[in-house]
């Protein structure tokens, strides 16, 4: 419980410094966007103007405390202002759309990679020097891979030579967002390019650390003393060695779930896929500060929640963690 | 006969087992070569254009041997110098980056109390704090920023990593008896910390170091196909940001993206199996099972306990090369003044891949502290 409660505060004190650090993104960037946006878009209305001078802190709005404050009192109230480059809409609802296509495609993704990814490491370190073992080269190829590039080459090969899959958008256009038929078949078959190439590149990773840990874990004596007894194979590799083998890889997925919002940003540019990477990307690219700001803060909000995931995994599957109080 | 038994053994040891890890390097180094001499060799200015006939979106032939761009520009000299760009920036990111974490980690566990606290949250912070998403919103925002920009940004990011491991691995070796032995000595701190702990600690800072240099390489291709950094500069990450804008994919330009591309993963590849390397130095247990060798009729691999045949020291064990040879010596002699004084019923904190300490160690049979290898592999985090 001392190890929960100091983990705790720690992240108290982490949100703190990503509310912050978010708070002075806009007010560190180059010009004043309210005036070029004005200029811009001739049809915003004054209080647009208002509102994006409180949010960008260029306005007559006193001083940098006093700023923010009113940013503070702007995220308890979950207002994140209204998105000067789709304007009237507020910033949460373009958010609120994009967030969901992420959560789904590369959480699933994360989970199938996990899966595949630890099961073939258990069997390549119980079968050392291996099959499994043989590629081991290979796997470094495919994990040093950058993400985006294979996403390239799946598009080129599946989508533009074999005409398999889509390679854009995250569903046709024309079909109505919802519970249809149409929609998912559509939707599916357009996550299929973007899925594949997480489950590619980010299973070799988790193979390679539940491999290295198992290796480690089939040294031990009670092992050992698990087959001595004359249990079968099979309860051996996954209710001992495995079991414990498993307690690094497990917090290591709470954290990559944690990273589904941040770090597939280059995978769904190349899919031009609607989630929130791409949405990032346009707001970067338009200089469109209050989407990019809110985006940057819903990503560090996600790491620290896995984070806390993570360390809640630690506790309950590690009595070590339990029993020391750390 | 015994003789004879472990020349082959040798033999087969120095052949197998080390390929990976050889690969890595031979990898490493053509790539620095390239790095090196590439641009002296470029057959044309990277951004030289071509109006001829046929010069644009060109396949590779003898006159342009990876193909020409939409511009008729040479692709092959843009890697020949978009590698030294790429390459340059990760190294100089990991000696940067590599050099704060050494910094943070050992003042952090040889001060220890309120120092250590605060150092440790603050690589904490670091480490949950989305560094990607970050860098793109701020090379987004300063378009014309050069490469130190970058360079220093990805540094200031990514040295937590390197920080946590070393600090823990600082944190065990500070309490061992040739550590208090020298400060009984009345040495310096300042002589302590050069001359005692890093040289133990020199596989970890290694292999933190590859590692950094894999993540800086990985993010700056990553922002420079974004377009986020500056363009204007060729690195491998912009030739893939001008195939990716000149629809190369579309025109069927193989040669546009997937060259660099794979240049790209094959510089990563030999970084990681650099790092492999760096690992077994340090955990033997993860040496190949072809290491094992035969010790009075039964074969043995280093994982197990050690064998009780009299004669048999552990530094006849897998060893895979002159430099490791070297290191299980030294190791030796720490391992033996421990064990004379019962330190090996100790619980070393060991360290997991998240880098949090816990004592699995503990769970090794305390026999084993005997050999050097396990005994390293306990510091190493097994």
């Amino acid at each position: 419980m001392k190890f929960l409660l100091r983990r705790i505060g720690f992240y108290l004190i982490a949100l703190f410094v990503a509310i912050t650090v978010n708070f002075f993104i806009p007010r560190l960037m180059p010009g004043n966007v309210v005036d070029s946006l004005m200029a811009k878009y001739p049809t915003l209305k004054p209080q647009a103007q208002h509102a994006l001078e409180i949010l960008l802190g260029v306005g007559h709005n006193g001083s940098l405390i006093g700023q923010y404050f009113t940013y503070l009192h702007q995220l308890a109230t979950g207002n994140l202002g209204i998105d000067p480059l789709q304007f009237p809409t507020p910033v949460i609802s373009i958010i609120k759309a994009a967030l969901p296509w992420t959560l789904v495609l590369v959480g699933t993704a994360t989970v199938i990679a996990w899966v595949l990814g630890t099961l073939l490491g258990i069997f390549a370190a119980w079968r050392r020097g291996g099959f499994l073992d043989q590629i081991l080269p290979g796997l470094s190829f495919i994990q040093a891979t950058p993400y985006f590039f294979l996403a390239l080459v799946l598009v080129w090969v599946l989508s533009i030579h074999f005409h398999l899959f889509p390679s854009q958008q995250g569903f046709s256009n024309g079909l109505a967002i919802g519970w249809n038929g149409p929609f998912i078949a559509s939707a599916l078959d357009h996550a299929i390019l973007p899925a594949l190439t997480i489950v590619v590149t980010s299973m070799a990773g988790w193979m390679l650390q539940m491999r290295n840990v198992m290796i480690t874990t089939i040294g031990e004596d009670y092992v050992l003393a698990a087959q001595a007894k004359g249990l079968a194979n099979r309860r051996v590799i996954f209710s001992y060695a495995a079991r414990n083998a498993i307690l690094p890889s497990l917090s290591g997925f709470a954290l990559a779930l944690g990273f589904v919002v941040s770090g597939t940003l280059l995978m769904e540019i190349v899919f031009n896929y609607p989630g929130i990477g791409t949405q990032l990307y346009t707001a970067v690219t338009s200089n469109d500060y209050p989407l990019t700001q809110a985006i940057f803060l819903v990503i560090s909000v996600t790491v620290l929640v896995a984070n806390i995931v993570a360390d809640v995994i630690y506790v309950v599957s590690d009595p070590r963690a339990r029993s020391k109080g750390e | 006969m015994r003789v004879v038994a472990r020349a082959t053994q040798l033999k087969r040891s120095f052949s197998s087992q080390n390929t990976k890890v050889k690969v890595g390097i031979v990898l490493t180094l053509i790539f620095v070569a390239v790095a090196i001499f590439g641009p002296l060799l470029a057959p044309y200015d990277p951004s030289a254009q071509s109006a001829a006939q046929g010069a644009s979106v060109a396949a590779p032939s003898l006159n342009h041997l990876f193909g020409t761009d939409q511009l008729g520009r040479d692709i092959f000299s843009q890697v020949l110098v978009g590698t030294r760009t790429t390459l340059l920036l990760g190294i100089l990111t990991g000696l940067i980056a590599t050099t704060l974490s050494v910094l943070v980690g050992v003042t952090s566990a040889y001060i220890g109390g309120l120092g250590d606290e605060l150092l440790s949250l603050l690589s904490n912070i670091f480490l949950v704090f989305p560094a990607l998403p970050f860098l793109i919103v701020v090379l987004g925002a300063f378009p014309k920023s050069g490469e130190i920009t970058t360079i220093l940004l990805l540094a200031f990011l990514g040295w937590p990593w390197g920080a946590r491991v070393i600090r823990a691995q600082t944190l065990s070796l500070r309490n061992r008896d040739f550590i208090t032995a020298a400060r009984e000595s009345g040495e310096s701190n300042f002589r302590i910390i050069i001359f005692e702990l890093l040289p133990n600690e020199l596989s970890l800072i290694a292999a933190s170091f590859v590692g950094t240099v894999l993540y800086a390489i990985g993010a700056s291709v990553g922002l420079d196909f974004l377009g986020v950094g500056n363009t204007t500069i060729w690195s491998l990450g912009t030739i893939l940001y001008w195939a990716q804008n000149g629809n190369a994919l579309q025109l069927g330009a193989w040669w546009w993206f997937a060259i660099p591309g794979v240049i790209i993963a094959l510089i990563g590849t030999g970084l990681v199996l650099l790092n492999f390397g760096l690992d077994e130095i340090g955990n033997p247990r993860l040496r190949d099972s072809n290491s094992s060798i035969k010790v009075g009729g039964r074969r043995v691999r280093p994982s197990d306990p050690t064998p009780v045949e009299i004669g048999v020291s552990s530094a006849q064990f897998g060893v895979p090369s002159s430099t490791t040879k070297r290191r299980d010596r030294r190791q030796l002699g720490i391992a033996a003044r421990e064990v004379s004084v019962g330190a090996a019923l100790q619980s070393p904190s060991t360290i997991d891949s998240n880098g949090r300490e816990n004592s699995i160690a503990t769970l090794v049979d305390a026999n084993d502290t005997s050999t050097s290898q396990i005994e390293d592999s306990q510091r190493r985090g097994a």
